[in-house]
């Protein structure tokens, strides 16, 4: 097996005088779809964002696409190129207009020329599913568009690696199922992902391996048939259940 | 529960909106009579001698309009070094690094500390006084921009630094998660937005700069670089008459008055967003 593209080391994290993450080991392989399930403020968004040093772990050590992140000389701006993240509220340049959101960053970050950018936000664009918006601006999008141009714009700087934060969870529940096909087609293109989800379809169809995350460790860690069905505790099982049935 | 119906009907009470309406009539009375008793208070004839004399402001014209020139000349200078300045000192105080933060800090304290009067002092006659080599580039109107700018720059800097804050976080983590560097992140994204937000603050900046400019006559101002101020206040002098006082002050509300309305407006368009 190759190396795998994430690798964290007794990660702690620490605001103030609240742990959130108290000692995680992880590694994603190559091509490897992780999903990250657990309750609020379990600390599934700080791990992820640790991922790409959004926050500064506080202990331990992660290497990601390639970059030892922790090291002392992390060229950080170089390392988040090849780590790709997507956000719950898809945080798209607000005063640029679609074409430009995706444009910018490759001009900006790869110094492609202009014509280059341009073709490849096109291609970005319809791969999302995105066609006839480039002029507008991203507040006249329905929110699942403006997420699947968010995820577009995360892959026009050609990242080996993709995080994404609840990326349906601010969707109207109708719009939700075009940005996981989106995240289905780029798992099946052998993107190597890790997902902080509640959408346990996605994690039960896509993901190679579901962890369970709960006070700032990993619970369960395991293939979605396991960890999803036959949880092992009964944190787990109690998480599931009110997700799955959250009427009762 | 509800009182006995029969006690209530019995006094016919009035309707809210009786009451109201009854409250406007009696404000509108009051205000009337304040205004009668002032209108037959005032000697009709005599202010119109001091403010309304047709002649004399005839005569003003055409050259009020140079000051008049000046005046907008001025504001926009001042507003023009405001701008170049305060932005890199806005940027200062988010920097990153420390000294520049506490650089941006002190100059902005002392900037907007001072009375723009005793730093246009000091850039007119203190600084060169210290300097004795040193030319103004343009003259006065270099002095201008910078002695009244520098002020407007310290509040011209505090104006977009709220700006830049306000700018949603998340515009600047997706930014630097694409690997644009901090510098990049506030170039492309934060500004262009911070600036948006800080439209209305900074037409009013323009207002009190406007204002201002009136400062200007310390410096020592001929025929040709007089202000508005300075202008009316030599008609004052000469004609003894307070008409060119009228003429000066109508000038400058055809100034600030449209530019208020504008920042209102944007306030109001930014509201919407
Ligand atoms: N920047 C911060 N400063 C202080 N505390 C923080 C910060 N970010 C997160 N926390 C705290 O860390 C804990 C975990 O937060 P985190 O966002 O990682 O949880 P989560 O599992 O993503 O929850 P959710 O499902 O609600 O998104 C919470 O208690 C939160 O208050
Ligand atoms: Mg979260």
């Amino acid at each position: 097996m190759s190396d795998p593209v994430v690798s964290i080391r007794g990660l702690r994290k620490r605001f103030g005088d609240n742990e959130v993450l108290r000692g995680i080991d992880l590694d994603v392989a190559q091509g490897e779809v992780v999903c990250l399930i657990g309750p609020s403020g379990s600390g599934k968004s700080t791990l992820l964002r640790c991922v790409n040093l959004l926050e500064t772990p506080t202990e331990g050590t992660i290497e990601a696409a390639g970059h030892d992140l922790t090291g002392p000389d992390a060229d950080l701006d170089l390392a988040r190129r090849d780590i790709g993240m997507v956000f719950q509220h898809f945080n798209l340049f607000s005063h640029m207009t679609i074409l430009d959101n995706l444009v910018v960053p490759q001009r900006q970050v790869c110094r492609l020329p202009k014509a280059e950018a341009v073709a490849e936000a096109r291609r970005l664009l319809a791969q999302v599913g995105i066609e006839g918006k480039e002029r507008a601006k991203p507040a006249q999008l329905s929110g699942g568009q403006q997420q699947r141009v968010a995820i577009a714009r995360a892959l026009a700087v050609k990242p080996r690696l993709m995080l994404f934060d609840e990326p349906t969870s601010a969707l109207d529940p109708e719009l939700v199922g075009d940005v996981l096909a989106v995240m289905k087609g780029l798992a099946a293109e052998g993107m190597t992902m890790l997902v902080v989800t509640h959408e346990m379809g996605f994690a039960r169809e896509v993901a190679d391996r579901v962890l369970f995350l709960d006070g700032g460790v990993i619970v369960e860690s395991g293939p979605p048939a396991d960890v999803l069905t036959a949880p092992r505790t009964e944190r787990a099982r109690e998480f599931l259940h009110r997700v799955l049935h959250p009427a009762d | 529960m509800a009182p006995p119906a029969t006690a209530v009907q019995r006094r016919p009470k009035m309707t809210p909106r009786r009451r109201r309406r009854l409250a406007r009539a009696l404000q509108y009375a009051l205000i009337a009579a304040v205004l009668l008793a002032l209108a037959l208070a005032a000697d009709w004839g005599r202010i119109a001698e001091s403010f309304l004399q047709l002649d004399i402001a005839a005569d003003m014209f055409p050259d009020v309009w140079t000051a008049f020139g000046n005046t907008i000349v001025y504001t926009l200078l001042a507003f023009a070094f405001g701008m170049v300045a305060g932005i890199p000192i806005a940027l200062m105080r988010v920097s990153e690094f420390g000294p520049y933060r506490w650089f941006a800090t002190a100059y902005v304290e002392v900037f907007r500390g001072l009375p723009a009067l005793l730093v246009l002092f000091l850039v007119g006659f203190g600084v060169p006084q210290a300097f004795p080599g040193l030319q103004y580039p343009g003259g006065v109107y270099g002095q201008v921009a910078i002695g009244l700018g520098l002020t407007s720059s310290a509040y011209i800097a505090e104006s977009v630094r709220a700006g830049i804050q306000a700018v949603p976080r998340g515009q600047v983590e997706a930014a630097r998660s694409l690997g644009m560097s901090h510098t990049r992140t506030m170039v492309t994204v934060v500004l262009p937005q911070a600036l948006r937000i800080v439209v209305p603050p900074l037409t009013n900046e323009l207002v009190m700069l406007t204002k201002d400019s009136s400062l200007v006559f310390v410096l020592g101002v001929t025929t040709a670089t007089m202000e508005l101020s300075k202008f009316a206040r030599n008609e004052l002098t000469s004609t003894a008459n307070a008409t060119p006082l009228l003429v000066g002050g109508l000038l400058y509300l055809l100034l600030t008055v449209p530019l208020s309305a504008l920042a209102r407006r944007l306030e109001h368009r930014e509201d919407r967003r």
